[in-house]
C-alpha cells in the first residue's frame, strides 16, 4: 500500500506555499512514496519510554546580555530585498481594495 | 620553480612568514590555476579576485601575522560573506550579497587568509553528489565523468585540483565527510556546537557544523583551529575551551598508536559497502595495529535506524528553515505582476526558485510534522536519536574512538543515483550516526578502490575532536597520500 497519495501530496505542497506542476506531482508521489516507506522503519524502534532529543548540546534558554549593540541599518537591512518602499519591505497586495 | 599551488597549507604559510614568498604570489598562484582548471572542475560559483588579493597585500604589508596568514581559502556557498554572492547553489538567492559576515569568515579575515571564492555544492546543502546545485554539477578531478560527492562537493573538489591549500565545509549528514572521500581529501566535521553557525544558512539547525577541510590531516587541524570556539552569537555555541587538536595531530604524525583502542562497528559491517571500499578500510585496519591500535568490535544496535531518523528529522527542521525564502527579505520574487495576491507570489517564488531535491524535502518535512504523524514520524526519530547517542557513549565506554569507511562507494558516475532519490541517500550511511550524536568525526584518504580514492572515518566522543586528527594523522603517515592524475 503507498504511503502518501498524490492528493496528499497536493495537500502538503500548498501547506508549503510550492506552486507545483502537475508534472511534479506525479514524479514527486512516487519518489516520496519509497521515502517514507523507507523512513517509517523507525516505527520498528520500541521507544515508548525513551526522551526525545532535539539537540546534541544539552543548553535550554541561552540569553545574551541586554546591552546594546552594533546591528545592520535599514539600508544595509533592504539591500537584497526584490521590492522596498520608503524604508520599508514591499509586498504584493494583501486586503482587496474595498477592505 | 616550485609550483605554489602544490604545497600544503602549512608550508605555504611557513614561506610567506619568512618572506620567501609573498601572500600576494601565493593567492594569485591559486587564482591563475582556478582560470586554468576550473571551467572543467566547476568548484567555483564566483571568485573574489580582488578582494582575495586586497586581504593578501594586508599581510604582505605585515598588517596580519598568525599560524595562516597569506593561505588562500575556498568557502562552501552556503556560508554569508559579506558583499559577496552567496546563494547556497539555489535559484532563490542568486545574485545576493549579504549585509554580513559569518563568525567563521570574520575568523578567517581576522586570520588573514584571502578567500578565494565560493564553492559549488547541492542547493541549501541537501545532496551527496552536487548533482543537486542549481548551477550544474561540479566534476571529480580523479574522473571528471564522476561526482566529488556532497553536499559540499565543489571544496573537496577545489582542494584536489589545487585550486585552493584549504577550504570551508558544512555537514549536516556527511557533506564533508563524504566529499573529502570520494576526491581523496580530509574533510572534518568538529563536535557540533564548537563551530559557529552564525551566518551559515540553516538547513537543519541540530545537526549543521561547519568545519575544515583539507590536503592534509595537520593543515585540516591549523584550519580548524581558526575557526573553532565559542560564539555568543550562537546560541548552541559550546562555550569551553578548543581541543588541541594541532597538537594531536603532530602527535599522530610520529606513527604511534600504542594503547589507543579502534572500535568497528559491528552492525556497519558488509552494510552494502563496495569490495574496493571494504578492502581498502581492513588495508588500513592492519596498518593501524602495526601502529599499535587495538581493534575491538562493538555493537552499536540502533544505527540501523540512523538513516531514516535521519531523513525524518533534517527534513522537518528544513521545512521549518526554508520558510524564510518568500520573496520579501531577499532573494527571488515572481509572480509580482498585480494580477497574484501575497501568497500566490510566496508559491510561485519558491516553485521557481527552489530545485526538486529542496521540493522533496519540504514536502517530507511538512509530512513529518503535521498533527496525526507528529507522534509516529517527527516524535519517534527524536526518540531513536536517544537511542543512538546512547549507543556512542556506551561504546566510548569500551573504546577510544570508532572507525569506519567514510562511505560504502567511491565516486559514481552523474546520473546514477538520481532517478530513486534514496538511492542518493546511501551515501551518507555512515557518516549520519555522528550527527545524530553530535560528535566530532573526520575523513581521511586510506587507499584506491579501481583508480578512485576511499575514505577512512574516525568518530571520537563529543568535545574530544583531538582524539581523531591523532589517529587520522597516524593512519596517514602510514598509508601516505593520494594525488588524482593531471587534468
Amino acid at each position: 500500500m503507498a504511503a502518501i497519495s498524490r492528493e496528499e501530496v497536493a495537500h502538503l505542497a500548498r501547506l508549503s506555499r510550492l506552486a507545483v506542476t502537475e508534472e511534479e506531482l506525479d514524479r514527486f508521489a512516487g519518489q516520496l512514496d519509497v521515502i517514507l516507506q523507507s523512513v517509517a522503519r523507525v516505527g520498528e524502534v520500541a521507544a515508548d519510554d525513551i526522551p526525545p532529543t532535539s539537540h546534541s548540546v544539552p543548553l535550554t534558554n541561552v540569553y545574551r546580555e541586554d546591552v546594546p549593540a552594533p546591528s545592520l541599518t535599514q539600508e544595509e537591512a533592504l539591500s537584497g530585498a526584490p521590492d522596498a518602499y520608503e524604508g520599508r519591505f514591499r509586498v504584493p497586495r494583501i486586503l482587496d481594495e474595498e477592505d | 620553480m616550485t609550483d605554489l599551488t602544490r604545497l600544503s597549507a602549512a608550508s605555504l604559510a611557513a614561506k610567506i612568514a619568512s618572506k620567501e614568498v609573498s601572500a600576494v604570489e601565493v593567492t594569485t598562484a591559486h587564482l591563475d590555476r582556478i582560470a586554468a582548471v576550473d571551467p572543467r572542475v566547476h568548484a567555483f560559483l564566483h571568485v573574489d579576485r580582488e578582494g582575495a588579493l586586497d586581504a593578501a597585500r594586508k599581510v604582505d604589508a605585515g598588517e596580519i601575522t598568525g599560524p595562516l596568514a597569506g593561505v588562500p581559502i575556498a568557502v562552501k556557498d552556503v556560508v554569508t560573506t559579506k558583499g559577496v554572492p552567496t546563494t547556497a547553489a539555489s535559484k532563490i538567492l542568486e545574485g545576493w550579497k549579504p549585509p554580513y559576515d559569518a563568525t567563521i569568515v570574520e575568523r578567517l579575515k581576522k586570520a588573514g587568509m584571502p578567500i578565494l571564492g565560493k564553492t559549488n555544492m547541492d542547493e541549501f546543502a541537501m545532496g551527496s553528489s552536487t548533482e543537486y546545485s542549481a548551477y550544474g554539477a561540479t566534476n571529480n578531478p580523479w574522473d571528471l565523468g564522476r561526482i566529488p560527492g556532497g553536499s559540499g562537493g565543489g571544496s573537496a573538489a577545489a582542494l584536489a585540483a589545487y585550486e585552493a591549500p584549504l577550504a570551508i565545509g558544512t555537514d549536516t549528514g556527511g557533506s564533508i565527510r563524504q566529499p573529502g572521500a570520494v576526491t581523496g581529501t580530509v574533510g572534518a566535521k568538529p563536535t557540533y556546537g564548537g563551530t559557529s553557525r552564525y551566518g551559515l544558512i540553516a538547513f537543519s539547525s541540530s545537526l549543521d557544523t561547519p568545519g575544515p577541510c583539507g590536503r592534509t590531516v595537520e593543515d585540516t587541524a591549523l584550519l580548524h583551529s581558526v575557526m573553532a570556539g565559542y560564539d555568543p552569537r550562537d546560541s548552541t555555541s559550546i562555550n569551553q575551551p578548543v581541543p588541541d587538536v594541532i597538537k594531536a595531530a603532530q602527535l599522530g604524525k610520529n606513527g604511534d598508536l600504542s594503547g589507543v583502542k579502534l572500535g568497528v562497528v559491528k552492525e556497519f559491517a558488509g552494510d552494502g559497502s563496495e569490495p574496493g571500499v571494504l578492502s581498502a578500510f581492513k588495508d588500513s585496519l592492519e596498518a593501524l595495529v602495526k601502529l599499535g591500535a587495538e581493534i575491538v568490535e562493538v555493537s552499536c544496535p540502533n544505527f540501523q535506524y540512523a538513516l531514516p531518523a535521519y531523513y525524518l528529522i533534517a527534513p522537518s527542521e528544513a521545512s521549518s528553515n526554508l520558510a524564510r525564502f518568500d520573496g520579501v527579505r531577499y532573494g527571488l520574487r515572481e509572480g509580482d505582476n498585480g494580477s497574484h495576491s501575497l501568497e500566490e507570489v510566496m508559491s510561485l517564488t519558491r516553485e521557481g526558485g527552489f530545485g526538486p531535491e529542496v521540493k522533496r524535502r519540504i514536502i517530507i518535512g511538512t509530512y513529518a510534522l503535521s498533527s496525526g504523524y507528529y507522534d509516529a514520524y517527527y516524535g519517534q526519530a527524536q526518540k531513536v536519536r536517544t537511542l543512538i547517542t546512547r549507543d556512542f557513549q556506551s561504546a566510548f565506554e569500551q573504546v577510544d574512538v570508532l572507525v569506519s569507511p567514510t562511505t560504502p562507494f567511491v565516486a559514481f558516475p552523474f546520473g546514477s543515483r538520481t532517478s530513486d532519490p534514496y538511492q542518493m541517500y546511501l551515501a551518507d550511511l555512515f557518516t549520519i550516526p555522528t550527527n545524530l550524536y553530535g560528535g566530532p568525526a573526520i575523513s581521511v584518504p586510506c587507499g584506491l578502490s579501481e583508480g578512485l580514492p576511499v575514505g577512512f572515518q574516525i568518530m571520537a566522543p563529543t568535545m574530544a575532536d583531538d582524539r581523531m586528527y591523532r589517529v587520522a594523522a597516524a593512519l596517514e603517515s602510514a598509508v601516505g597520500s593520494f594525488t588524482p592524475p593531471e587534468l
